[in-house]
């Protein structure tokens, strides 16, 4: 073998983040067994919660439940949808080992999934919103609104990774990973999923309150039905919120790990 | 006169009451095969990880290619390679993918890494498979494959960490070519390994790693003559236990040792002892099937240092 005059160097952060995004975007279409229940279940909950509570929620002063129901659906679609379970893979194959070896940027290793998590997560969006369509849902604030509809959706898929890939850093394990999708109920359910905060009444009301998926709703559903500062300022804030709070969780896990050795 | 390129003074590493190295001092020159030869346990990936920066020490201090592991990772991590013990690879990825990607990682550009890789095929014989998922692999491609990825920057530094535990010997044999070729280009390369024949064949140096601690080190050739003894292997069906006897104070003897079928009589010097066993064991009346003689082995030598044989294929 000839040896060819190499000169090894550091990257640079973005070029090592998009490196890592580009390998996890180049898995997902290898694994549509990971996709598929993405796409399955908000469709399904969605026929399943128009079909079901259309008519009571008319009765509870929800004029348009289909446009109600758009949101809830987008959220089960995006949350929790992430590549924590490759990471556990690498984790346990030893791949994180060799790429650790690299001179690679630490973080990138985590924010480089999370990239490749918001571009999945936009693009399961997509087909939801498209249902929607064919349903008869209509945005009042147009094409600008529909973008920062699905932008609102995908910033929220994307804070919430930040607790699975906690959790696959923390334990390396698969089994762990999987169950963090029980984060997911009190989140999704605890809120205004199925009728107006009005309609609801005692405890859940006031859990409701608490809840940020609550303001993420009402948000996305302002954005429907027109401009509304009052109610989308605190939806943005509600996922900047959880982000934080997740992304800390997920570096700090992280550079625990790196701190004990992969 | 360069640098050795591996030294630690004192190197150790604790999992909680657990003391996995102890106090290593090591000197590896540039350019040498160091065999770091060890039981399951012993401390071997773990000394691997820390000097891999993948593992902090608890103690003492380890320079590789010029550079403190603690205190300058970074520039460690730019002149080192690795294929540690099992082939860290992504199944869902080709092997072309696989090391494109650490091409990148590495900083080459898309020139260099194509050539790299067009160099690497080569030398790893993949063929067409380059381009499949190495879920499709056999253990030996993906091993050959993290070879390959462990040398796409051209490192100063390898470590193989029990690169051939396994493998068939085609591919056991193949593996050892390469680690010969790439130390004849001037690689220093730190081998971990219990396969003995591995270490025998392959290290300038052996170092023979013992809960945690080195208990020797040298050449294998010095370490046979330090530490081994000769051995006369006598083959007496049925007769093994008389046999035992019959020469256990037979004078020049160290000792005598049933092994299954074989009895073995431990000598300094063989060929002196050779005929004197044959007779007492026919004074006995023992039948001799087969009467022979044979040199140190590194396994007479780790027997001697730590009191047990090593027993490949157990994971660490």
């Amino acid at each position: 073998m000839t040896a060819s005059i190499v000169e090894p160097k550091a990257a640079g952060f973005f070029h090592d983040l998009l490196s890592v995004a580009g390998r996890a975007l180049r898995s997902i279409p290898r694994e549509p067994e990971v996709l598929a229940p993405a796409l399955f279940i908000p469709v399904f909950f969605y026929f399943i919660n128009v079909g079901a509570l259309e008519n009571v929620a008319k009765a509870s002063g929800v004029s348009d439940y289909r446009a109600f129901q758009l949101p809830v659906a987008i959220i089960f679609a995006v949350t929790g949808l992430s590549r924590a379970s490759a990471l556990v893979l690498d984790i346990q194959d030893g791949y994180l080992d060799r790429l650790l070896m690299t001179p690679i940027k630490r973080a990138t290793l985590l924010l480089g999934l999370m990239v490749a998590d918001f571009v999945l997560v936009f693009a399961v969006e997509v087909p939801v919103i498209g249902l929607g369509y064919l349903l008869g849902v209509r945005f009042e604030t147009g094409v600008l609104g529909i973008f920062v509809f699905l932008l609102m959706g995908a910033f929220w898929g994307l804070a919430f990774t930040g607790f699975p890939y906690a959790i696959a850093l923390k334990t390396g394990n698969p089994a762990a990973v999987n169950a963090s999708f029980i984060l997911f109920f009190p989140f999704a359910f605890m809120t205004t999923s199925f009728l107006p905060e009005e309609s609801l009444s005692g405890w859940l009301a006031t859990v409701a309150k608490l809840n940020p998926v609550t303001y993420l709703l009402e948000g996305m559903r302002s954005v429907i039905t027109g401009w509304d500062t009052s109610m989308l300022l605190p939806g943005i804030a509600s996922i900047a919120g959880v982000m934080i709070v997740s992304f800390s969780l997920a570096l700090l896990t992280l550079r625990g790990r790196l701190r004990r050795g992969a | 006169m360069s640098n050795p390129a591996i030294i630690t003074q004192g190197l150790g590493r604790d999992f909680d009451d657990n003391h996995a190295v102890i106090d290593v001092d090591l000197e590896v020159a540039t350019g040498e095969i160091y065999g770091f030869l060890g039981p399951n346990g012993a401390g071997k990936s773990t000394m691997v990880r820390m000097l891999c920066t993948l593992l902090a020490p608890s103690s003492g201090m380890a320079m590789v290619a010029d550079y403190d592991v603690v205190r300058n990772p970074g520039a460690v991590r730019l002149r080192i390679g690795a294929a540690l013990q099992s082939a860290a690879l992504d199944p869902m990825q080709s092997g072309r993918e696989i090391l494109l990607l650490q091409g990148r990682l590495y900083g080459l550009s898309r020139a260099a890494t194509s050539e790299r890789i067009e160099t690497l095929a080569t030398l790893i014989d993949l063929g067409e498979a380059l381009d499949d998922r190495i879920k499709t692999y056999s253990g030996g491609m993906k091993r050959r494959l993290d070879l390959a990825a462990s040398l796409i920057h051209t490192p100063k530094v390898l470590f193989l960490d029990e690169p051939t535990t396994g493998l068939d010997p085609v591919s056991r044999n193949r593996i050892w070519e390469e680690v010969r070729r790439l130390n004849d280009e001037g690689m220093t390369i730190f081998l971990t390994t219990q396969y003995l024949e591995e270490a025998d064949v392959l290290s300038d140096r052996v170092g023979i790693i013992s809960s945690g601690r080195i208990v020797a080190e040298d050449s294998p050739d010095t370490l046979k003559r330090r530490y081994g003894s000769d051995v006369i292997v006598a083959q007496t069906p049925g007769q093994e236990d008389d046999a035992v006897t019959a020469l256990r104070n037979l004078p020049g003897v160290e000792r005598v040792e049933r092994h299954s079928d074989d009895v073995m009589v431990v000598t300094p010097n063989a060929s002196k002892l050779l005929s004197p066993v044959a007779l007492a064991l026919q004074d006995a009346g023992i039948t001799v099937a087969n009467l022979a003689m044979r040199t140190p082995t590194l396994d007479d030598v780790f027997l001697e240092l730590t009191g047990g044989r090593l027993r490949p294929g157990e994971d660490e």
